[in-house]
């Protein structure tokens, strides 16, 4: 494939503006180029003022996330040329609150895992023993969850209400329902069970898995909100028979 | 972060109408979704206004009569075929929800929806076939 132009129409915003617009940026996109690429090279030789976040470039770190021709994506591993569109519109991911350009604070997202005592990094598994390099507590186990936030823009229940916690937290919550560890586990899992079992929770879900669609690491966050369902229906089934108290 | 939160409602506001029913894009959950939602409103606003179809009784037989001659028209007919569409729509995929949401076959939900789709569509069929020949 050859270099083609590309005609990019980016959502802008900075704080203290009345309102967004979109702004059309023309870029040669090679056949590797990737929309992350693309715009940084919009920062680079056509506006510095354009703001976004990166940094991995391998589909690793999540921040790269933002809406591309209205899909959730990392941008870092969307190539421009296989979306097959002359324009490429792009846009920050939604239900996020917007800091600027294709820029959310992410702060709130993090929290619902803070608020629940959540770890979205766990004490490894495979290495309780090991030699510890100096400066780091212990080894962790890396989540596969990326934290992009790109479930929570493609949520149509998060697009009513910010109350719902939303298919990234709940899917950490049956993680640790699922896969118990450490000392305290079974605490642990009974406390993420009381926590998602309310409106708000796993149960204001409306099944749509466009979450488990668009996410880029295989979490099915959707898959993990029925199984939370599946294992709070059955414990109430069981307590309205009095087989378990 | 200064005035993060704050720009939420500022500028880029919730719009539910928006997140559920913009399918561009979406997938087959979210297309199952939306109709959901708008067959739900459609059956909602139908019980109303059978409702006050029902209550033309009120005005005796002559204006029964009158409401049975609009009924019998091809367009009215049709209308019934779209109410039939709702009422299986969302009773099917209502079953599919329902089951999944309780984590039953939540892995197959995509199956799911469409064997049950499948069922539907022959349903819907020979009741049109039935409305439009009876």
């Amino acid at each position: 494939m050859a270099e083609v132009e590309r005609t990019f129409r980016v959502f802008r915003y900075k704080q203290g503006q009345a309102a967004p617009s979109y702004q059309t940026f023309k870029v040669k996109a090679g056949p590797r180029t990737t929309v992350l690429e693309a715009l940084q090279e919009i920062r680079r030789t056509q506006d510095r003022t354009l703001i976004l976040r990166h940094s991995c470039h391998h589909a690793s770190c999540g921040t790269c996330g933002m809406r591309v021709n209205g899909q959730e994506v990392l941008s870092c591993v969307t190539n421009v040329q296989e979306l097959g569109a002359e324009t490429v519109l792009v846009e920050p991911i939604n239900n996020i609150p917007l800091v600027a350009d294709l820029v959310v604070d992410m702060g709130g997202f993090y929290e619902r895992y803070v608020d629940a005592h959540m770890p979205y990094i766990r004490q490894s598994e495979f290495e309780p023993d090991a030699d510890l390099p100096e400066g780091i507590a212990q080894y962790t186990r890396y989540e596969n969850c990326l934290e992009c936030g790109l479930c929570v823009s493609a949520c149509p229940v998060m697009g009513s209400t910010s109350d719902y916690l939303g298919p990234a937290a709940l899917a950490a919550a049956w993680r640790v329902v699922a896969e118990p560890r450490g000392q305290d586990a079974g605490r642990a899992a009974e406390a993420a069970l009381e926590w998602v079992d309310n409106e708000n929770g796993c149960w204001r879900c409306h099944v749509a898995y466009e979450c488990t669609e668009v996410c880029p690491s295989d979490v099915d966050p959707g898959g993990s909100i029925m199984a939370l369902r599946r294992k709070l229906t059955g414990r109430k089934f069981r307590r309205l028979l009095r087989l378990e108290r | 972060m200064q005035n993060a939160s704050a720009t939420r409602n500022d500028v880029r506001p919730r719009r539910p109408l928006r997140a559920w029913f913009d399918v561009r894009r979406r997938h087959m959950g979210s297309w199952a979704f939306a109709i959901n939602r708008l067959t739900g409103l459609g059956l909602a606003a139908y019980l109303f206004l059978h409702l006050a179809v029902l209550s033309t009784l009120l005005q005796g037989e002559a204006g029964w009569d009158r409401f049975l001659q609009l009924a019998r028209s091809p367009f009215f007919l049709l209308l019934d075929v779209v109410l039939i569409f709702g009422i299986l729509f969302h009773g099917l995929n209502g079953i599919r929800v329902a089951l999944v949401g309780m984590g039953v076959g939540a892995r197959q939900h995509r199956a799911l929806f469409w064997v049950l789709m499948a069922i539907g569509f022959v349903l819907l069929a020979y009741s049109a076939w039935k409305v439009f020949t009876i």
